[in-house]
């Protein structure tokens, strides 16, 4: 007698040998991320009962859930001991499942000062395109046997295999959080910022939006009452800066909910962009949301010149979302998805056009 | 080929002195700090450039030669172990710092650069590089890149992975690749930087790397702690992160690695106690003073029988010394010394001790244990005496054994030295064969002819069916010699 556990995924085993480049699967957890990514296709593979946390010692600062795991659910778990996911992964105003947070790779404010979701990835396991269930990484800190496919498998988009389960990284909640504004240019923002971070401060986020600087502080108190008096500025109420990183880092602000939108990853401290209309600053300058742009292939030129790359976010695209990669890049990507997913099985062209 | 033809080839394409045949000087490339498995190669070269480096592959990738790379043969699990017909590509010559940004706090670097030179030229900006594996003077960047190096401050600071932007570099068809988002946090695509970083010289040879500076902590205090048992200070360990405290390092050492290095290194340790917990905090005057009332608070209410807290940096280096020099110190008390490397759950450290003690008694061999408690990084040291016939089989069926143990618990066989030559056959325990068909399609899909430091990292099919053979016997038969218990 099989159980439920076991019928689900032989379930999945066989949509997935049933499956063929014409017949795709589209892999989905909460769908609220459908619009990221190029294109969707194939036949909707839901992956969200495939749910619940398998492991979870805080004193082990692991934790292991499976792919359909609702986030508010690991956040509340972690939350009655203290701790959190220190990458602040981005909810778009739903409940994503874990595995879409992990198949997407998406960051919030916290990422230059805690790390990115891949980061904090410690294993993962996948069923991969001959139904066979793969284990990469752990639960422990340091690994280095073999290839480090459980963290390439983060922002993977689902296009190498089904992201089953994961085990991540948390860290204690810092004891106090304070957050400052000041009225700042743009650019002497991402000045203030760089210099800050150059500085031994307990810094969590670092943002700029519509002429204000907010800065976040974290950590014991004697130390952000100390950074505090070094950065200046006008304490915000807790509540307020609470909603106000929330918004943030959930794409809840105004210029994030433009209908175009475009997402341009820069070093830290670059010069303003030559760029039409006022950014939305993130992650202490190396983030700059730019609404209302033409899909150009200027926006795209100058973020290279940065040093940088562009990603349309919202928005026709019909050079396609992502910055494109290199040939020789490109070729890898290929040989890489030919061999995980010969027959073209699992989300076709969600990250790469024709992939 | 014969080695005389690879070193003509190449002497054809590099200047003067780039290439070396002889057998006296290629000589002192016949190993890594794995010196259990040497093996002369068959050429090494030395390439200054981008340009040289290309061209050498280019024409091994002709002629079919296998290229194991080297940084500064530092690794301690035979990853640049040579192969005896192939090239060895030391990168040693291409170590210069491009670039450091302030500003951007990044620096670029080519891969001969010794670790610990990053942060020298960073310190006038009051920055530094925070991966400090123990060999930090010499290992170079690159090799910190192949290996995905670790170092006393991960639990806070992070691996290698968590501290290099971007790599540039090439396949063995020579073509040029740049991964990660270099200077900017993201780029598009697969997490290819993910898949480089401790590939072991498996997939491309990396010729720069952009790595992360951050802002030096103006104030480090290292309280050392003394326990009763090992379990007692384990679960001080636990107790300490617990309390909500990451603590820049916190390692163990047991009262065989304590008595092992105190009369070299006069640390001033307590010899009494069954281990001790070395437990520093880094960051402002504030921070520091805050976290060591809390870390001394809890360790307290743990049981610590005694504690000591550094009062000036020279008292802090001390206490480290001890720490730093425990495998040194294995090497005084006995010919030869063998150190582990697994992982575990931090909660199975008493039970893993406990069992590495019985084996002790089983292999007759003396083990001294030191870790990185905070990541349960086990570094167990086994002391032999190669000279003795059979020590040497016992040493590695004692180590392999160790490191089933950590698989068994939920761990892993590497947490920071790699897998190179010394644990493949451990591979065939920890990962099934579809999951090693994993790591082929990786390989394959960087280096389709398999030419980049062939024989390491991922055991063949064969390879584990032979140990598999080997494991059922318990290793004996192969060694008629041994002992059977």
């Amino acid at each position: 007698m099989r159980t439920p556990d076991e019928a689900l995924l032989d379930d999945w085993r066989a949509r997935i040998a049933q499956a063929s480049a014409q017949r795709p699967l589209r892999l989905r957890g909460a769908g609220t991320k459908d619009f990221y990514g190029e294109s969707l296709a194939g036949e909707v593979l839901d992956l969200s009962a495939w749910r619940g946390i398998v492991d979870y010692e805080p004193s082990e600062l692991v934790i292991t859930a499976r792919c359909g795991t609702p986030l508010s659910e690991v956040e509340s778990a972690l939350a009655q001991h203290g701790q959190f996911l220190a990458f602040e992964p981005p909810a778009f105003g739903g409940d994503p499942t874990l595995g879409g947070v992990i198949a997407t790779g998406l960051s919030g404010p916290r990422r230059p000062f805690a790390g990115a979701a891949r980061d904090f990835v410690l294993g993962t396991r996948m069923l991969g395109a001959d139904g066979e269930l793969l284990r990469f990484g752990g639960r422990v800190m340091k690994n280095v046997a073999g290839f480090d496919l459980s963290r390439a498998l983060c922002g993977s988009l689902g296009i190498l295999g089904v992201i089953t389960e994961v085990s991540l990284k948390v860290l204690p909640r810092p004891r106090l959080e304070q957050t400052l504004r000041l009225e700042l240019t743009a650019a002497d923002a991402v000045r203030s910022f760089n210099r800050w971070a150059g500085q031994p401060l307990p810094l969590s986020g670092a943002a700029w939006d519509q002429g204000s600087l907010w800065v976040r502080l974290s950590g014991a108190s004697p130390a952000v009452r100390a950074a505090r008096e070094r950065i200046g500025g006008e304490i915000i109420e807790e509540q307020e800066a609470q909603l106000w990183w929330n918004n943030l880092r959930h794409g809840r602000l105004p210029l994030l909910k433009s209908e175009r939108l475009w997402r341009i990853s820069v070093p830290s401290a670059a010069s303003p962009l030559p760029l039409p209309g006022l950014p939305l600053i993130d992650w202490g300058g190396a983030l700059r949301w730019y609404a209302h742009l033409p899909p150009d292939a200027r926006v795209r030129e100058l973020a290279a010149a940065s040093g940088g790359t562009a990603l349309c976010w919202r928005g026709a695209a019909p050079e396609g979302r992502f910055h494109r990669l290199s040939p020789a890049v490109a070729q890898l990507h290929q040989r890489l998805k030919a061999r995980f997913d010969p027959r073209g099985i699992f989300n076709p062209g969600r990250l790469i056009a024709g992939l | 080929m014969s080695a005389p033809d690879v070193a003509s080839a190449l002497r054809a394409i590099l200047p003067p002195g780039a290439v070396l045949a002889s057998a006296e000087q290629r000589r002192p490339y016949e190993c890594d700090a794995l010196t259990a498995f040497r093996s002369l190669p068959a050429v090494v070269v030395l390439p200054r450039t981008e340009d040289e480096l290309r061209a050498v592959l280019l024409t091994c990738s002709r002629l079919k030669v296998p290229v194991v790379a080297r940084g500064s043969g530092t690794g301690l699990s035979g990853g640049a172990t040579p192969h005896p017909q192939g090239v060895l590509l030391s990168c040693a010559r291409m170590s210069r710092i491009l670039k450091i940004d302030p500003e951007n706090r990044i620096a670029r670097l080519e891969p001969g650069v010794p670790n610990l030179q990053v942060s020298q030229a960073a310190a006038q900006y009051g920055l530094y590089y925070a991966p400090d594996p123990s060999s930090q003077v010499a290992c170079s960047i690159g090799g910190n890149v192949a290996e995905n190096s670790g170092g006393v401050h991960c639990l806070k600071y992070g691996l290698t992975i968590h501290n290099v932007m971007g790599i540039a570099g090439y396949t063995m068809d020579g073509e040029r690749i740049e991964l990660g988002g270099g200077m900017a946090p993201d780029g598009p695509g697969l997490d290819l930087l993910s898949l480089v970083i401790g590939s072991e010289g498996l997939l491309m040879i990396v010729t720069e790397v952009t790595v992360k500076l951050i802002p030096r902590p103006p104030v480090a205090q290292l309280v050392v702690a003394s326990f009763a048992s090992v379990h007692t200070a384990a679960d001080a360990v636990a107790a300490i992160i617990a309390a909500g405290i990451i603590p820049a390092a916190l390692e163990m050492m047991d009262r065989k690695a304590t008595v092992a290095v105190e009369p070299f290194v006069h640390a001033g340790y307590d010899l009494e106690a069954a281990a001790i917990l070395l437990v520093e905090s880094d960051g402002t005057t504030e921070e520091v003073r805050d976290q060591v009332a809390d870390i001394e608070r809890v360790l307290r209410e743990c049981g610590a029988s005694a504690l000591r807290v550094s009062a000036s940096e020279a008292e802090r280096q001390r206490l480290w010394s001890g720490r730093k020099n425990a495998f040194p110190a294995a090497g005084r008390l006995s010919p030869d010394y063998y150190c582990m490397d697994g992982t575990i759950p931090r909660k199975h450290v008493g039970r893993v001790l406990d069992e590495i003690a019985r084996m002790e008694e089983r292999y007759a061999l003396a083990c001294l244990n030191v870790f990185h408690a905070g990541d349960g990084n086990l570094h167990p040291v086994i002391m032999f005496d190669s000279n003795e016939p059979g020590a040497w089989e016992r040493a590695d069926r004692f180590g392999a054994e160790i490191l089933e143990l950590c698989i068994e618990v939920g761990g892993t066989i590497t947490g920071e030295h790699g897998v190179g030559i010394e644990k493949i056959n451990s591979m065939c325990v920890q990962f099934s064969s579809a999951e090693r068909a994993a790591f082929f399609a990786v390989k394959e899909a960087f280096d389709p002819n398999a030419l980049l430091n062939p024989g390491k990292l991922i055991p063949t099919l064969a390879r584990c069916a032979e140990y598999g053979k080997m494991h059922v016997r318990g290793g004996a038969l192969p060694h008629a010699h041994l002992p059977r218990f």
